[in-house]
């Protein structure tokens, strides 16, 4: 079940299944050495292994938590300050915009807005790619590993014959 | 076959707890997690039925405060805060041990918490949520209760920022959204599994739930760095939220309440009680829902050593409060102190410093430790010093203030029983619920303890 995104796209390509991460791992590396950059690798777990084979760099999702933190902590100190010389009354004693008391609201806000942030890029990031529908099987989130490779005309054979030969034990294709 | 950094560590992981060596293969544990899911035992109603008739009992008590007002309740001056400040601080504190086992845990890569850390969290979110009404049903005019909140309005007025009653507006509301949004963000994969074995409307309604997750490379890798993100935010939070709770009192003039100490004595008594929290709640679902294999007697230890160093930490904030008090020389602050051992409300100071302080040493004993009938029994002991803990030190230091001839006890009422009794209730409600609609064990940690199958072997690790 995916989400209904109006014109989604199904990319005509190759579907393998593995039951060994060390066979899905080496057709990763095989297919990307001969230039298949198109892939996508279906796992119920992070998988070490297979980021390394993917190759993936770090994820930008931490920028984006560092500039919600920074935005909540900006956001805290400007309200309670801004807000105190709107009408200011003197309370306790402390001066009307006091600092450290306004620190636990800006404390607050920044945990609140880094956390907004943070989950609001990886909602972000994955609708980079949502407009595309690859094949996918229901096995993938229980104990198969799924290897999805985009390809399309004499290339399929190819690239079935080489997951095929990495060990792979269903391998279909979807178009 | 080249093994990264965090590999090295995961198998060192499982090197330094053996015990956690799963010995089911993937499908296993899909299998085992989702199959708690099924249809429920009558057993299972019969606890839903009891906790939702407790709620209707609160919310029947909250129907007659609100056209009456608080006065059924048994406020007594000068003891304006009682038993709803009491059961809010008692929530709060309850939701401490959660977000502890699933964030700071996390962080310091232990991994026992992966087993039970969703019924934790699930625990923590439900009890924030019980927490959060409390201080709305004691200001009594509940229809206004957002002037709490910085919003422009006719009167041309801001909320007073230097007031600790307003800090904790800002951290229980940014405590629960963090926390839930937590919990759930923990929770898609796992409702993706969910979605793949079940079918007709379940699947639709899991599928919808999942938000499209596929478990896709790009998706991990975004993923795993936020939940890192999530606990590195999360775990100063869990220890600044009660830290503000306990200024709500310490920074007052009260004796009694007017301590330094009060930041981490109450972060130490929030953990406290809410492990005290888990196990009372953990033990029999283990048992109901067939978990035996996956919540094991290593888990209880090590929820039981943490129970243990935060009721010692308990144990010395206890004796430092009674040294403070004698060694300010501050007679309201030495009164106060005495009466709560030796006053009118003597059988509660003690209630709360037998169960905590002293109950608790019984953990040193490792044969206690894996009993699973003491740990039960010592977790009620457990929740119920708590609850006087809270009791004790707001009322009896209202009690004793700077005006001798004001000096009061107060007595509960039904209202005040009745919507304690109604915060159980609500809250049992729905960890209930919870239990029987979602993984209470996060399937997704689990696999990640077991290393993959290899075709070749040896070469590389998990």
């Amino acid at each position: 079940m995916a989400l209904p995104f109006p014109k989604r796209k199904s990319v005509p390509g190759v579907l393998a299944s593995f039951e060994h991460i060390d066979s899905a791992t080496d057709a990763i590396r095989g297919l990307r050495a001969k230039g298949h950059r198109d892939l996508t690798v279906y796992t119920s777990h992070p998988n070490h292994e297979v980021e390394a084979a993917v190759g993936h760099t770090n994820s930008p999702v931490r920028l984006f938590t560092l500039i919600g933190g920074l935005t909540g902590c900006t956001a805290g100190f400007a309200m309670t300050i801004w807000m105190s010389r709107d009408w200011p009354l003197l309370v306790g004693g402390k001066g009307i915009a006091a600092i450290p008391p306004y620190v636990v609201i800006a404390f607050e806000l920044t945990i609140l807005l880094g956390a907004f942030f943070t989950l609001g890029s990886v909602g972000l990031l994955s609708l980079l790619k949502a407009g595309r529908r690859i094949a996918y099987d229901p096995r993938f989130s229980d104990d198969r590993i799924g290897v999805f490779v985009a390809a399309r005309g004499s290339d399929v054979a190819t690239v079935e014959q080489m997951l095929r030969d990495a060990g792979a034990v269903e391998v279909s294709h979807a178009s | 076959m080249t093994t990264t950094a965090l590999d090295r560590e995961a198998e060192a992981d499982l090197q330094f707890a053996p015990q956690l060596r799963m010995t089911q293969t993937h499908a296993d544990v899909t299998r085992d997690v989702i199959s708690t899911l099924g249809t429920p035992s009558r057993g299972y109603y019969m606890l839903l039925f009891g906790a939702v008739g407790l709620f209707l009992v609160g919310l029947v008590t909250f129907a007659i405060l609100l056209k009456d007002g608080l006065g059924h309740a048994g406020y007594t001056p000068p003891i304006l805060w009682s038993v709803f400040i009491t059961t809010f601080v008692f929530w709060v504190g309850i939701g401490h041990a959660g977000t502890l086992i699933s964030a700071i845990l996390f962080l310091f890569r232990s991994p026992w918490r992966t087993a039970v850390y969703r019924a934790t969290e699930a625990m923590t979110v439900f009890a924030v949520m019980t927490a959060g009404l409390f201080p709305i049903i004691h200001i009594g005019r509940q229809w206004i209760f957002y002037w709490l909140l910085p919003y422009p309005n006719q009167r041309y007025l801001w909320p007073n920022f230097k007031s600790p009653l307003i800090w904790d507006v800002f951290a229980i509301s940014t405590y629960l959204t963090v926390s839930t949004l937590f919990l759930i963000f923990g929770l898609i994969p796992d409702v993706a599994a969910v979605r793949d074995k079940v079918s007709g409307w379940r699947r639709f309604i899991y599928g919808q739930l999942s938000l499209g997750w596929q478990g896709t490379d790009t998706q991990w890798r975004h993923y795993s760095r936020a939940y890192l993100y999530m606990a590195a935010l999360a775990t100063p939070l869990v220890l600044s939220v009660h830290s503000v709770v306990s200024w709500d009192f310490a920074s007052s003039i009260i004796p009694g309440w007017h301590g330094t100490i009060f930041a981490p004595y109450f972060v130490a008594g929030a953990i406290y009680s809410g492990i005290g929290m888990v196990l009372t709640l953990l033990i029999p679902l283990r048992k109901a829902l067939h978990l035996e294999h996956m919540i094991t007697d290593y888990h209880f230890d090590n929820l039981s050593k943490l129970t243990l160093l935060t009721g010692s930490i308990l144990f010395y904030a206890y004796a430092m409060e009674y040294f403070v008090a004698w060694y300010s020389g501050n007679t309201f602050e030495q009164v106060t102190f005495f009466r709560r051992a030796f006053g009118p409300m003597w059988w509660a100071g003690w209630t709360m410093i037998i169960c905590n302080a002293f109950v608790s040493q019984l953990l040193w004993f490792r044969r206690i430790r894996v009993n699973l009938t003491a740990l039960f029994v010592i977790s009620i002991f457990i929740n119920i010093g708590m609850w006087f803990e809270r009791y004790v030190i707001i009322v009896s230091s209202l009690a004793n203030d700077y005006v001798p001839w004001a000096w009061d006890g107060m007595n509960p009422t039904w209202a005040d029983w009745g919507i304690l009794a109604g915060s159980f209730g609500w809250f049992g409600m729905y960890f209930l619920l919870f239990a029987r609609t979602f993984p209470i064990v996060a399937i997704q940690e689990i696999k990640e303890m077991i290393p993959m199958p290899r075709r070749r072997a040896g070469g590389g690790h998990h």
